[in-house]
């Protein structure tokens, strides 16, 4: 079924299908445009339901930034004689994810984001029919994936917890409130999210004062005057600490809500809760952000979240790729993705490119809450030889991936 | 000494409009003015533009951003982006009158030399559509890039210029047949497009980039890319946004945004001269009629900057609303 906008994108190609200068132009006025399939590879995965049930995660979570990002590059596309299509391969919990990859790889594409948990990426990008795939992966955060277990056919479009630590760290330290009590959920998500916050910690000179794993299992926190039991085991649990800022690791959202306001000291909260760290937010307005908030809550009819945002990056990129390299070949393309001339608009200020020796897409972090945003790091004073986006995350020297 | 002179001449010029106001009202011996859009403030800032006083502040639609004057200088129209409409404001009694409609979310737009019809960008549809201001109709729409933005219009009114900011591109657009003759690719996020006076060259401003291309508006080249460097100031701060450019064709001005400058470019060797240190965020420019100011509108620091023109020396900054955006100058 066409929808409106698909038959104006249509009749503007046939209009429209005019000359760039310098461009293929010529073949787009009688043939048909050049044309790019972009894969789309996710499985679904059984979470248990966040607590407190307020935001259940959509169920088109990451594809919707996909599907997004296409619209938008065959808004371009019409003009350069170029046309994309996202081919989706949405695999249901515990299928086989590398049969879905060889479908799409089977008809042709070489392009795929994936949105996998780490051991699924890891695996597709190490078959045999992979070698010659760029994989964008818009679903992990993981530290690993960009350093001992880095992969040269894949890019990355989530800011790594590296970058998301030293994003909210860097403020901490601008802001003076360098003593941090570090509190870590029991996961193993939530380690490696403390584990990249003491790094940051070390790395921007602040003060780990103390680190505390949250074992407390409230048994009864939906049941009137639950919250009770909740505050007095927050407050029990952070007496006798001095300490300017609490930071949380709690990426399943299990008890991370509860900690702002039931403090024995009056202490702001910041990490994966209370002040986030993140690559989007719902409040983020500026760099003309309202623009893509409103296309994006039009289409999907609900705000962006940062799975969301990765895709429509990973896919936008691939479309500025074809844009400036004029070619929808993957390897041209791909070639242009990753130089040094890669320059892409992603509503954050600074324009978005991959750090070449781990594959990673530098980017600013934004510091929020659910109402306002907060900062946007790098913050000012933090600066580089290079590019000051190189402030967050695994730099050049420290890396331990040197892609080829 | 020049200030003492134009001091006196100030005075005198008031004691005119004093006496001119008392005998014509609305007559033409007016001062000028200067006409800001306060996006946040969601009103017009009226200024003196000889003691940039505000003489009034006019509540408007949500979210106004591009103005534009009517071709006697008498109506300004208003973006009101978040109203989905252009407003219409009566200059001689500051009423507003029955808006125009603008398409969805009209961001920037410009008067046609015929004075008939105005050509707005639609940023969140990826149009431009063609208001005729007599008939109150859209007739026309043209299908852009992704977020439509600036618009310039050729002196002789053949060519329209849109910039789309995500796609990059100038689209340059026959004003007679609708149709688009040429999309020149350009540097990330670009904004402006002015004209040079004598119709030769398109300057389009690139947000992100921090750049500016100016093409030559027959081959539709890229002739120059002017790139900005401030001492102290990082190159990420450096965002190219307002263009306004002499009559005489000597001298360019370009707002570096948070960089909080204008840049002041020769136009004939493309090198910039100077660096003028304005308010925060500088976005838009305008001149006054006789080209001796220029005023900038800072969206951070809610003020406006003017700038002596020969002299190339900031003047003064005087507050206006919330979030000033767009600027013009009413003879």
């Amino acid at each position: 079924m066409l929808g409106p906008y698909t038959t104006r994108a249509l009749l503007a190609l046939s209009l429209f299908a005019t000359t760039l200068p310098g461009s293929a132009a010529g073949a787009a006025d009688e043939a048909a445009p050049a044309a790019l399939r972009i894969g789309f590879l996710s499985v679904a995965v059984k979470q248990p339901a966040p607590e407190p049930y307020l935001d259940p995660p959509p169920a088109d979570e990451g594809v919707a930034g996909a599907r997004l990002g296409i619209d938008d590059d065959n808004t371009t596309g019409r003009f350069t004689g170029q046309q994309f299509a996202l081919e989706e391969e949405m695999v249901p919990a515990e299928g086989d994810v590398a049969a879905g990859f060889r479908r799409l790889v089977g008809s042709g594409i070489r392009l795929v984001v994936t949105d996998l948990p780490k051991a699924a990426l890891l695996a597709i990008a190490d078959l045999p029919d992979a070698k010659d795939v760029l994989l964008l992966d818009a679903g992990t955060e993981d530290d690993e994936l960009r350093a001992e277990k880095c992969r040269a056919n894949v890019l990355h479009t989530l800011p790594s917890r590296a970058m998301l630590a030293d994003g909210l760290v860097q403020y901490l330290v601008a802001k003076q409130w360098r003593r941090v009590l570090l509190v870590v959920g029991p996961t193993e998500a939530d380690g490696a999210y403390a584990a990249a916050v003491k790094r940051a910690i070390t790395k921007f000179q602040a003060k780990l004062v103390d680190e505390k794993p949250w074992t407390y299992q409230p048994g009864a926190r939906r049941s009137d005057t639950g919250h009770y039991s909740i505050a007095a085991e927050v407050a029990r649990f952070t007496q006798g600490i001095s300490y300017d800022v609490l930071v949380v690791a709690d990426e399943d959202d299990e008890f991370g809500d509860y900690l702002s306001y039931a403090t024995t000291d009056p202490r702001p909260v910041a990490g994966t809760h209370g002040l986030v760290a993140g690559a989007w937010a719902r409040p983020h307005q500026e760099w003309g952000a309202t623009q893509l908030q409103d296309r994006f809550l039009h289409r999907a009819k609900r705000w962006m979240t940062d799975r969301d945002y990765a895709a429509w990056l990973a896919v936008r990129a691939a479309g500025e790729g074809a844009t400036r390299a004029q070619s929808v070949e993957p390897a041209k393309l791909t070639t242009y993705m990753r130089s040094d001339k890669f320059e892409l608009g992603g509503y954050k200020g600074l324009p978005l490119s991959f750090r070449p020796w781990d594959g990673q897409m530098r980017q600013a972090i934004l510091l929020y809450d659910s109402r306002a945003l907060v900062s946007v790091s790098p913050q000012p004073g933090f600066l580089h030889q290079f590019s000051t986006l190189d402030t967050l995350g695994l730099d050049r020297p420290e890396s331990k991936c040197h892609l080829p | 000494m020049p200030s003492a002179v134009s001091k006196h001449h100030r005075s005198r010029a008031i004691a005119a409009l004093a006496l001119a106001s008392a005998l014509w009202p609305a007559g033409p011996l007016r001062a000028e003015s200067v006409l800001v859009s306060n996006e946040k403030g969601n009103s017009i800032t009226v200024l003196d533009a000889e003691t940039l006083t505000v003489q009034k502040t006019i509540p408007v639609g949500q979210r106004p951003r591009g103005i534009v004057l009517s071709k006697d200088n008498r109506t300004l129209y208003i973006c009101a982006s978040d109203d989905d409409e252009i407003e219409v404001l009566d200059l001689d009694d500051f009423t507003l009158k029955p808006p125009l409609p603008s398409g969805a979310d009209p961001e920037t737009f410009a008067l046609h030399p015929d004075g008939r019809h105005l050509y707005v960008s639609n940023e969140n549809n990826s149009l431009v559509s063609i208001i005729d201001i007599a008939q109150r109709a859209i007739v026309g729409e043209i299908p852009v890039g992704v977020e439509p933005e600036g618009i310039g219009i050729s002196p002789d009114g053949k060519w329209v210029v849109n910039t789309s900011e995500t796609t990059n591109m100038a689209h340059f657009i026959d004003s007679d047949t609708h149709k688009i003759v040429a999309n020149v690719l350009v540097d990330p996020r670009p904004r402006r497009a002015v004209w040079t006076a004598d119709g030769k060259e398109v300057w389009v401003s690139s947000e992100i980039g921090g750049t500016v291309s100016v093409i030559d508006a027959t081959s539709h080249a890229i002739a120059h890319k002017i790139a900005f460097a401030v001492p102290g100031v990082p190159s990420e701060a450096i965002q190219a946004v307002g263009i306004a450019l002499t009559k005489d064709g000597k001298l360019g001005f370009v707002a570096l945004g948070p960089a909080n400058r204008v840049a002041v470019v020769d136009t004939q060797s493309f090198e910039v001269k100077k660096y003028l240190l304005v308010g925060q965020r500088v976005w838009n420019l305008a001149f006054n009629h006789d080209e001796t100011r220029l005023f900038t509108t800072n969206g951070i620091s809610n003020d406006i900057s003017e700038i002596d023109v020969p002299g190339l020396r900031v003047l003064k900054s005087v507050p206006v609303g919330n979030q000033p955006w767009g600027v013009v100058v009413r003879p």
